[in-house]
């Protein structure tokens, strides 16, 4: 579905993607993981062929630099932080959208109804909550039934149950074949629906691996997000990984995969080397099994 | 299924969900005039533009309590005035704040997640800001007629109409040098700031800049010609007399030799002159927003 080969992008002297290359086959579904600044954001602009780069790469077996509009039709795009016209109405959002996809209103209605937005069409992008306005952004996706969906941090703006739903949704996706290409700074969701992980350092790939790799063990784990001071961060995750631990620095804290009945056990871990932590979160329930492995 | 199937069916798949060129043109275009009707500055450049013009109508013609057509001739004159100030600042703006306030907002990224090409977008916002702003000012003309109609019994249609398509030409080259400004600013302030610096050098600054260079540099009064016309207010201006088939004599010398020389073919010239503001800022447009390399 999506072949990308020596994609590369700079700005100004700065190389945001240096290099990348990969190969996406279709139904499957590859997370994009790393910290603020790794280049997930560029790379996906890239292969949307919103931003120009050097390298190629296809969609479909359509070249993304030559005929990007045909290419973007097979794509569903999510955004990080969510673009609508605050002034309009949900309904005049989506008609905008209905007529640039070629999909009757009938089927704009049935994508609103698969997220939850359906009744809603009257009120205005502004008056929409942060998770509504993601749901409104997946709905849009949606709308024409696209083969491959990117999605850039999908769920950086949605609470517990949003994020549920929205995973539940992708998941369900999934099973109907669709490929999935998305960012994402949570474990969890990278493990309930990836099958494959870029890890990305510096506009580079340092790693093409899967979730269970990414975080090895055999014993049910859970992932916590440990929260501390900036400057500490490095410290802790060399810490951490000493004592045996699979940590991942992502801009949002420190995620280490831990035994279910040790959650507190990086805690203790930091103290000793005299370094604070200063809040801690546990992630949704995920279980890293052999199977999955 | 080979891969070549697989492949050439993406490729109908894809064709078959992307709108064709002038569908995606129009669909930016609809959303583009809604959101213009809907926005505060189309209100009040409309509220502003029809007073005035509703004002100067209403003063020239109590002024000598004129009649008919002479009426219009001596309201025009005052309504001429009052366009080449109002009229630019109202498309500069309205282009400048296009492009690169979407940039800001991160719509335009959205915009161009979807499957149109640039071009696309680009014709689309030009056509429905177009629209919009040629309403605005029918608006406008359109009370000024009925004050016209019912303080001197009439107006001259074709006079009148003229100087509506010459205003909206006008319009449109400068909404065509607003986008142009919008798609070279990264920040939608600068954009609103190099649109203004353009209105006050076009409205005031190229005037005194020809009135001192013809004494400065001797100009002869076929270059002073070429020059006044490049500024495409003075193109409006002298086309607007001459279709009223006043006498380009009022302007001085200068207006004396175009209209000695060019004859019939000065309409065509100074209606062509303005096209050209319209077509080449437009199409520069285009052809910068299609390569940049970021969003």
């Amino acid at each position: 579905m999506i072949i990308a080969t020596s994609i590369t992008k700079r700005f100004g002297r700065v190389e945001a993607v240096s290099g990348v290359s990969f190969e996406l086959g279709q139904g499957d579904a590859l997370a994009l993981w790393g910290s603020n600044g790794a280049g997930k954001t560029t790379l996906i602009r890239c292969l949307l062929g919103v931003v120009s780069s050097r390298g190629s790469a296809t969609i479909g077996g359509i070249d993304v630099a030559r005929r990007g509009r045909h290419a973007r039709a097979l794509v569903g795009y999510v955004p990080q932080e969510l673009s609508f016209h605050d002034d309009a109405r949900l309904g005049s959002s989506m008609a905008l959208f209905t007529r640039l996809r070629r999909v009757s209103t009938g089927r704009a209605i049935e994508s609103l109804e698969t997220v939850g937005l359906r009744g809603h069409e009257r009120k205005r992008v502004r008056d929409l909550s942060g998770g509504m306005k993601q749901r409104l952004a997946l709905a849009v996706a949606l709308l024409s039934d696209p083969p491959l969906i990117i999605l850039d941090e999908p769920t950086s703006n949605l609470d517990a149950d949003g994020r549920g739903e929205v995973v539940e949704t992708l998941q369900r996706l999934r099973g109907q074949g669709k490929t999935l290409l998305f960012a994402s700074h949570r474990p969890d969701e990278v493990i309930s629906l990836a099958d494959r992980v870029l890890v990305m350092e510096r506009g580079r790939v340092v790693r093409d691996t899967t979730p269970s790799d990414l975080w090895p063990t055999e014993k049910p784990v859970q992932v916590v997000r440990l929260y501390l001071e900036m400057a500490n961060e490095s410290d802790a995750a060399d810490a951490l990984r000493e004592s045996g631990h699979a940590v991942h620095l992502n801009g949002h804290g420190l995620c280490v995969a831990v035994p279910r009945d040790r959650k507190a056990e990086p805690i203790s871990i930091l103290e000793r080397r005299d370094i604070r932590v200063r809040d801690i979160e546990v992630l949704d329930d995920v279980e890293i099994k052999e199977s999955q492995r | 299924m080979s891969t070549i199937e697989l492949k050439r069916s993406m490729f109908h798949e894809a064709v078959s969900k992307s709108p064709s060129f002038i569908s995606g043109v129009c669909s930016f275009a609809k959303r583009e005039f809604r959101d213009a009707l809907s926005s505060k500055w189309f209100l009040l450049y409309t509220l502003a533009f029809t007073i005035l013009a509703v004002g100067v109508s209403y003063l020239s013609l109590s002024g000598v309590g004129s009649h008919g057509f002479a009426g219009f001739g001596r309201t025009a004159a005052g309504l001429l005035n009052l366009i080449m100030l109002v009229v630019p600042l109202m498309a500069l703006s309205a282009g400048a704040g296009s492009i690169a306030g979407e940039r800001e907002r991160g719509t335009l990224l959205y915009m161009l997640s979807q499957p149109v090409s640039r071009t696309q977008v680009l014709l689309g916002k030009y056509l429905g800001l177009g629209v919009a702003l040629v309403c605005s000012l029918c608006i406008g003309f359109g009370v000024s007629a009925a004050v016209l109609a019912w303080r001197a019994g009439g107006v001259g249609v074709g006079s009148y109409a003229m100087l509506i398509g010459f205003t909206s030409m006008l319009a449109l080259a400068m909404l065509s040098l607003g986008i142009l400004i919008s798609v070279v600013s990264r920040r939608s302030s600068v954009a609103t700031g190099i649109a203004l610096f353009v209105w006050l050098s076009l409205v005031f600054v190229s005037d005194l800049g020809l009135m001192a260079s013809s004494v400065l540099f001797k100009l002869r009064v076929q270059e002073i010609f070429a020059l006044a016309i490049v500024n495409p207010l003075q193109s409006f201006k002298m086309g607007v007399i001459v279709n009223m088939n006043a006498s380009l004599d009022v302007l001085g010398p200068v207006g004396a030799y175009a209209s000695q020389t060019l004859g019939d073919a000065l309409p065509w010239i100074l209606g062509g002159t303005l096209g050209a503001w319209i077509i080449f800022p437009l199409g520069l447009s285009i052809l910068l927003f299609s390569r940049r390399s970021s969003v």
